[in-house]
């Protein structure tokens, strides 16, 4: 560029060209955010905010609520929080969300892991086939899926109570007050299994083999790799796979919700969502849905952070090294 | 510093972001495309069947008024759909179809507006009483005009019956016997099913026994969900439940039309828009199945409840109420109308005048009773009265819960339980929003 440049212009050039640069890098970042920072704001931030409002708000009616001018907004403080705080109903279904998750995320997690070292394994034949076979149930929606096996649990339709009949054996009635957890549960895990089986065995496949030769060296079985040399350095994924599975278990809804006009065992406000929706939508009652949203989210956001916290430094730790 | 000047960048974009959707949106209303010369267009939002047809058939003759039918999707969904509109001050339909239970809820929202002072003088004659005080609140104000009610029957396999040898019930007490009678023939078939799902079924059952579930005291609302008719079909029903001799599980799921199907369930307590329903469920029973009046709690008497049924109502958003009016009324209460209705809509029209010339064949699904609609005005005609009232959708998902966990249990004292866990749940939530609730 000195080469080029006139003489003359040599002293002064390369200061309006600094100060440009600097110019253009102090704005820059900006210009790059932006759009982002735009939908963040609009479409999350702002609507957060706004709950966040509305969840301090009620209705206030006067008289028999008629006509024009019937209802008024008010300021409610934390009436919302507390009450939703000392609902029975709320209280019930954080319990039975927490058992769901018991049940769900360690089968999940565990049939995802099994079956990332089984296509990982090296003498595994239809790779391809059952890679995909395992994975496409997550492409289906929740709420097909539901219908799905919705025929499936009940008796009178499903293929599988007729063949139990056929041999003669009593099926047991999973719609049942006792085991609709796991009706639901079972759901949620053909639904899962295949992402987090993906995301584990996308961790399996970027393990450099010079690893498997040294152990194999060393005189190692297929399953002493598996244990010893593959599950630690897929830690990681497990870590991650087990974080979303975690808020997906806070989140469920389209499962019981598509399958709770098929039977009497599941209540309106089966899981913490479901009572939101039922507030919001069904009593028309925003302010309260609002209330609980906001202490679900507060929920997830303590314990998603918690977890990691707790693990980060023992997981993470091969890979800062 | 650098945060606070992305901020800034950040708020500037998202504010002319709003005010452009807000210009938009604005330019889109339907106030302000409206000039005195041009035609008046209506929207008209309905989830039931064939009321794009009917509103072509009137667009033809009226190119004044002209009416597009906006498809929506059942009636929880509608209604949650137009409170939102209605609380956002944009959006909501000129017209729009109203279950009769929702209509203290809408109104209490101000989402319907009164039409007293836009319908001409002799509609309110062409509706009985209590279709009439439904879209009144016994008030002098006019909240829309009655399109079909659903007064409640027996369906029966009239072959099954005869197989078995079954006299049609005509009190709950030979209800009782024929289900238990049935049940012990042959223990696979049933005479029916308690459904937890249908809280409309249930309000119609306790509207026979003479159960009104909201009243009005001077300026303060009342709630008698736990009384003694209510009650009383509570335990009825729960005892045959613990007893076996009547199923327990929900209604319109795959299994239960199946069961309608096969002859599993052998009766349906049902609305006159039964048929409708048996067709889609149960096609191999063409022909098979009678009608009868619902059984009565004492013998001799004359009574029926009420599932289903809606008015078409004006919001408080439309910018023509008067041409709103007009096309509802006809529709509603005039004999071309009316025959539309039956024809293209296959309701069973509220306005009575109209019924006779448009209901003269029975419905092709009963061509084996045809004197279906002759029986059906009858019993029409007993509907007991019944007042909804502000909460509805809080009463009825209390009934899904409750009943839900009383029907599974088979356990009779759980459904009486319920109907007191309803009551309460009814109270507090009035109380909860402010009404003057007495009790």
């Amino acid at each position: 560029m000195t080469t080029v440049a006139p003489p003359t212009d040599v002293t002064r050039a390369p200061r309006t060209a600094a100060r440009n640069r600097r110019r253009t890098g102090r704005f820059a970042p900006y210009v790059y955010l932006a759009p982002a920072m735009t939908l963040f704001t609009l479409f999350l931030a702002l609507p957060i905010a706004y709950a966040v409002y509305l969840s301090l708000r009620a209705t206030k009616v006067s008289g028999l609520g008629l006509g024009a001018g019937a209802k008024t907004e008010v300021w409610a403080g934390f009436d919302n929080y507390a009450r939703a705080l000392s609902d029975p109903d709320f209280i019930a279904s954080v319990v039975r969300v927490g058992l769901y998750g018991l049940l769900l995320v360690p089968t999940m997690l565990g049939l995802a892991l099994v079956f990332a070292l089984l296509l990982d394994a090296r003498r595994t034949g239809a790779k391809s086939f059952s890679r995909v076979s395992i994975f496409l149930p997550y492409a289906v929606p929740a709420v097909i899926a539901s219908l799905l096996w919705g025929f499936l649990y009940l008796p009178r339709v499903s293929p599988f109570y007729y063949v139990f009949d056929l041999i003669g054996w009593d099926a047991p009635q999973i719609l049942s007050s006792q085991l609709v957890i796991f009706a639901i549960a079972n759901i949620g895990l053909w639904g899962g299994v295949g992402f987090n089986m993906i995301v584990i065995y996308t961790a399996l496949k970027a393990i450099p083999s010079e690893l498997y030769e040294a152990a194999r060296l060393d005189g190692a079985s297929e399953l002493q790799v598996a244990w010893r040399v593959k599950v630690p350095i897929v830690t990681p994924s497990l870590i991650l796979t087990f974080l979303f599975s975690m808020i997906a278990t806070l989140q469920v809804f389209a499962e019981p919700m598509t399958l709770r006009p098929l039977t009497n065992t599941i209540s309106t406000t089966w899981s913490p969502l479901m009572k939101v929706y039922r507030d919001a939508f069904v009593r028309d009652d925003i302010y309260s849905a609002a209330a609980t949203s906001v202490i679900i989210a507060l929920a997830t956001f303590v314990l998603s952070f918690g977890f990691l916290r707790l693990v980060q430094r023992r997981a993470f730790s091969q890979e800062n090294s | 510093m650098r945060l606070h000047t992305g901020l800034k960048v950040a708020a500037a974009l998202a504010a002319t972001t709003l005010l452009m959707t807000a210009c938009s949106s604005g330019s889109d209303s339907p106030g302000t495309d409206d000039t005195a010369a041009g035609p008046v267009d209506l929207v008209f939002w309905t989830w039931a069947p064939g009321m794009d047809e009917i509103a072509a058939v009137w667009n033809e003759s009226h190119p004044d008024i002209q009416v597009t039918v906006n498809k929506q999707d059942g009636g929880d969904a509608a209604v949650t759909k137009l409170l939102t509109a209605i609380k956002a001050g944009s959006g909501a339909p000129d017209i729009m179809q109203a279950e009769y239970q929702k209509i203290p809820t809408l109104v209490s929202s101000d989402a319907l507006a009164d039409l007293s002072g836009e319908l001409s003088e002799d509609t309110a004659s062409h509706f009985s009483d209590g279709m009439w005080e439904a879209v009144t609140l016994g008030s002098d104000a006019v909240y829309g005009v009655p399109q079909d009610s659903g007064p409640m029957e027996l369906y029966y396999r009239a072959d099954i019956f005869e197989q078995y040898g079954l006299a049609v019930p005509t009190t709950w007490e030979e209800y009782a016997q024929v289900a238990e009678q049935l049940h012990t023939a042959d223990p696979t078939k049933y005479l029916g099913t308690f459904s937890a799902q249908d809280a409309g079924w249930f309000t119609g059952l306790a509207q026979q026994a003479g159960a009104s579930w909201w009243g009005i005291d001077g300026e303060a609302w009342t709630v008698d969900i736990d009384a003694d008719p209510t009650q009383k079909v509570a335990a009825y029903w729960g005892d045959l439940v613990e007893k076996g001799v009547i199923d327990n599980k929900p209604m319109y799921t795959p299994e239960w039309g199946a069961a309608l199907n096969d002859g599993t369930q052998v009766a349906w307590v049902s609305a006159i828009w039964g048929p409708g329903v048996l067709e889609g469920n149960a096609p191999d029973t063409a022909g098979l199945w009678k009608m009868a009046p619902m059984p009565q709690w004492e013998s001799g008497d004359e009574a029926t409840g009420n599932w289903g049924g809606s008015a078409t109502s004006v919001t408080t958003q439309s910018e023509h109420p008067a041409e709103a009016a007009q096309f509802i009324e006809w529709m509603n209460s005039s004999q071309e109308g009316v025959n539309l209705l039956v024809e293209k809509g296959s309701v069973y029209p509220a306005d009575i005048p109209g019924q006779a010339e448009a209901l003269a064949e029975p419905p092709a699904f009963f061509s084996n009773q045809p004197d279906f609609y002759t029986i059906a005005a009858q019993i029409a005609q007993t509907v007991q009265p019944f007042q909804y009232g502000p909460n509805v959708n809080v009463a009825y998902s209390a009934y899904n819960d409750e009943f839900g966990k009383a029907a599974e249990a088979k356990s009779a004292s759980l459904f009486t339980d319920a109907v007191t866990a309803m009551q309460t749940a009814t109270v507090e939530d009035l109380k909860n929003s402010g009404f003057t609730v007495k009790e």
